[in-house]
């Protein structure tokens, strides 16, 4: 009994139901998606499921256009995000929250919902469904992912920093090109990272916003798991993986603190 | 012209923000080459004051030439001052060199020029070598540095200083403030400095604009502020002092803590309460009490290093402050010298209370904010204006704010000696003073009370 109090009283004791989830939930399928890109149907180690990518344009196909939509969402969204961002950074904080809570508020609908009442939305408006209803629908839904880490770095930011250099005879261009947009990049990796990574693997929103007629990686993936294609599957979310770490390695040494951003 | 040699003019500003007016019709020159420091408590609008000079605001009226030109309107980066910020907003992103390079290069001054400038504006400040260290590397007191020759590279007309040495160590201060005195001497251009250091204030400047509530207070050279102070603010502000209420008997010979005392003022009429200022220094103890010009018993003896602080209570009951080399064992008899000269005797601001109210009825009227009960008021109708006087001893204090008839904020504590001189803010803005022995803190929210019989209500005459 006093051991067993001993052992609850101690502060690392209660982080073990989150090592117990990380295992279970985070480190076991990354394990498993290992293994099984590396095996055969019969359970044999092979790289037969990456030669099968190498070799099969249509797989590598799709990846590339995924990332070219990924790319085009992820500069909507920072087009878009930014000027926004800035503004509600120069808005009186009441208002402001106000603000970031009306964008935010969509988040609390489930994606899929959003996205059907997105499609019902085109319909409606008789526009065609396809890539341009694909864009739309992924910068609608990712937006607020590159708004928020931008407006919390400039809100954070010293205003002294613009008035001197104001001071030091900046006009407001100068002060923004010189001073507040450097500051901001924090901010601006973050809002990349947050909507480039997601836009790669996503799948239901192309599914629905092109009537299938568009496919992702994301779709190619859910498609051969769904199709009892396990290995080849595991395989291509291994690749994803891959890619998507080195880019993060990238963003992470080419900015220290990207992560500020999200705090 | 005959203000040619006026760097700066300020004339009749005000500034108004939603709640409260932060600076009140200031007018003030300063003279090229001056070093001008704007001293005063926090709140008393010293800083509002740069940073209109500055550009960050705009006044609500008036108006400010710097060399001669008007000012209202033209942004911070037309102007030709350049600020020293207290947190020194150095930019992050950039290193020491290029912080200090950011001026020179937006005025796309030519490459070689700007590396010598940018050297000899580091050598000023002792910071040579240091053109590639990141800023955030650097020590508070080596940032404030790089702050300042970021600053004075750019050769302004007015170097703007927002208490540059308040975020800075004691020894650290000491240092920078021999340093900032043989800058300007070096540069020969404008500084204005605020500060809230009244000692830094007597160090550095040629003159000091003493500020408080948004008014100029008294405008001198240091020793004209701290010898001849104008009002029982600067008086407390500046250095140490016994501030007592006094009677001007006659020229010459002014009445306090109920004797007469020899002094050098003259012109303030007869019979009329006046303040007087005497600096701890300049009273003398003396172990003789007979010989005495008055006596008292120490209280309390602190060695301050160069000096002893020492407090004395006579036996009318004032409180005297007092530096002596010697030191007095507590509880000694000692008796008081006081030189005529040292006695420094100040107009009072005001000898009572008078605010503006409406006669509700009869009996009833309303000032600060609220219904008072006063004693019958005769030849005055219900509704008109008026104004209402009372003693500062009139008004009672209560810890309560909800148990007074109306309540405000202390703001300034003034020591008189034997008693207490209160400022409270009232919800609606309006001042009232008051008098009282109970200690009380800056910023207690306190009820306010006063007799019937102590309000004086008359009609209100226009002015």
């Amino acid at each position: 009994m006093r051991n067993l109090i001993k052992f609850f009283s101690r502060r690392r004791s209660w982080s073990l139901p989150y090592v117990l989830f990380m295992a279970v939930f985070v480190v076991m399928p990354l394990v498993l998606i290992m293994l099984y890109a590396f095996q055969t149907k019969d359970g044999g180690f092979s790289l037969e499921n990456f030669e099968r990518f190498v070799n099969q344009p249509e797989a590598a196909n799709t990846f590339i256009y995924s990332i070219g939509i990924a790319l085009i969402t992820t500069i909507l969204c920072l087009i878009l995000g930014y000027p926004a961002a800035y503004i509600l950074s120069r808005l009186k904080p009441s208002t402001a929250s106000l603000v970031v809570m009306l964008f935010i508020l969509p988040m609390w609908i489930n994606v899929l919902v959003r996205t059907l009442a997105t499609v019902a939305l085109f319909d409606f408006l008789t526009l065609p469904l396809g890539e341009g209803a694909l864009i739309f629908g992924m910068v609608y839904n990712f937006l607020p992912f590159m708004i928020y880490p931008i407006y919390n770095v400039l809100q954070k930011m010293d205003h002294s920093l613009i008035e001197a250099a104001e001071d030091l005879g900046a006009t407001p261009r100068q002060v923004f090109v010189r001073v507040v947009f450097p500051l901001s990049m924090p901010g601006i990796v973050s809002g990349i990272m947050m909507v480039f990574m997601p836009t790669i693997s996503t799948f239901a929103i192309a599914e629905l916003l092109t009537m299938n007629n568009i496919k992702l990686f994301g779709t190619t993936i859910q498609e051969n798991i769904n199709n009892g294609m396990w290995h080849y599957g595991a395989a291509l979310s291994l690749i994803m993986l891959i890619i998507i770490g080195i880019t993060t390695l990238f963003t992470d040494s080419s900015e220290e603190g990207a992560n500020e951003g999200l705090l | 012209m005959a203000e040619s040699n006026h760097i700066i003019e300020i004339r009749h500003i005000t500034k108004n923000f939603p709640d409260k007016v932060v600076l009140d019709d200031v007018s003030l020159s300063v003279k090229k080459g001056e070093f001008l420091t704007i001293l005063g408590p926090s709140g008393c609008g010293k800083t509002t004051l740069l940073r209109l000079l500055a550009g960050f605001n705009s006044a609500s009226s008036g108006e400010i030439l710097i060399g001669g030109e008007q000012m209202t309107g033209v942004p911070p980066h037309l102007r030709p001052v350049n600020t020293v910020f207290q947190r020194y907003a150095l930019f992050p992103n950039y290193n020491v060199f290029d912080n200090i390079a950011f001026g020179l290069k937006l005025q796309k001054v030519d490459k070689r020029e700007i590396e010598q400038r940018v050297k000899r504006a580091l050598k000023m400040v002792g910071m040579t070598d240091y053109e590639h260290r990141d800023v955030q590397s650097l020590s508070g007191g080596q940032q404030q540095r790089v702050a300042i020759a970021r600053a004075i590279v750019n050769r302004p007309q007015v170097l703007l200083l927002d208490e540059p040495l308040a975020a800075l160590d004691l020894k650290m201060r000491k240092d920078m403030q021999m340093e900032l005195k043989e800058m300007h001497r070096t540069l020969g251009i404008t500084f204005v400095y605020v500060t809230h250091d009244q000692e830094e204030a007597l160090t550095l400047s040629d003159t000091i604009v003493v500020m408080n509530e948004g008014k100029i207070q008294q405008i001198g050279s240091p020793t004209d502020i701290y010898n001849e102070p104008c009002n029982a603010f600067v008086a407390d502000f500046i250095g140490e002092s016994n501030i007592l209420n006094a009677t001007m008997v006659h020229d010459r010979l002014v009445r306090f803590m109920d004797k007469e005392f020899e002094c050098v003022d003259e012109g303030f009429g007869e019979n009329v309460p006046v303040d007087v200022v005497i600096r701890p220094e300049d009273v003398y103890i003396i172990r003789n009490a007979e010989a005495a010009m008055f006596n008292g018993v120490v209280r309390s003896c602190i060695f301050k290093g160069v000096h002893y602080e020492m407090f004395v209570d006579t036996p009318d009951g004032y409180e005297i402050q007092i530096q002596e080399y010697n030191s007095f064992e507590p509880g000694t008899e000692v008796g008081m010298m006081i030189k005529p000269a040292d006695i420094h005797v100040m107009q009072k601001e005001r000898t009572e209370n008078v605010v503006e109210g409406k006669l509700i009825d009869a009996t009833h009227v309303e000032i600060l904010g609220e219904q008072f009960e006063c004693s019958a008021v005769e030849g005055i109708d219900g509704g008109e204006d008026v104004d209402v006087a009372f003693d500062f001893t009139a008004v009672e204090l209560t810890d309560d704010p909800d148990d007074g008839v109306s309540w405000g904020t202390i703001r300034f504590i003034l020591y008189k000696g034997d008693r207490y001189h209160l400022t409270v803010r009232t919800d609606e803005g309006e001042n009232i003073f008051v008098d009282t022995h109970d200690v009380w803190e800056d910023l207690d929210e306190v009820g306010i009370k006063i007799a019937p019989s102590a309000l004086r209500v008359t009609k209100r005459v226009e002015k």
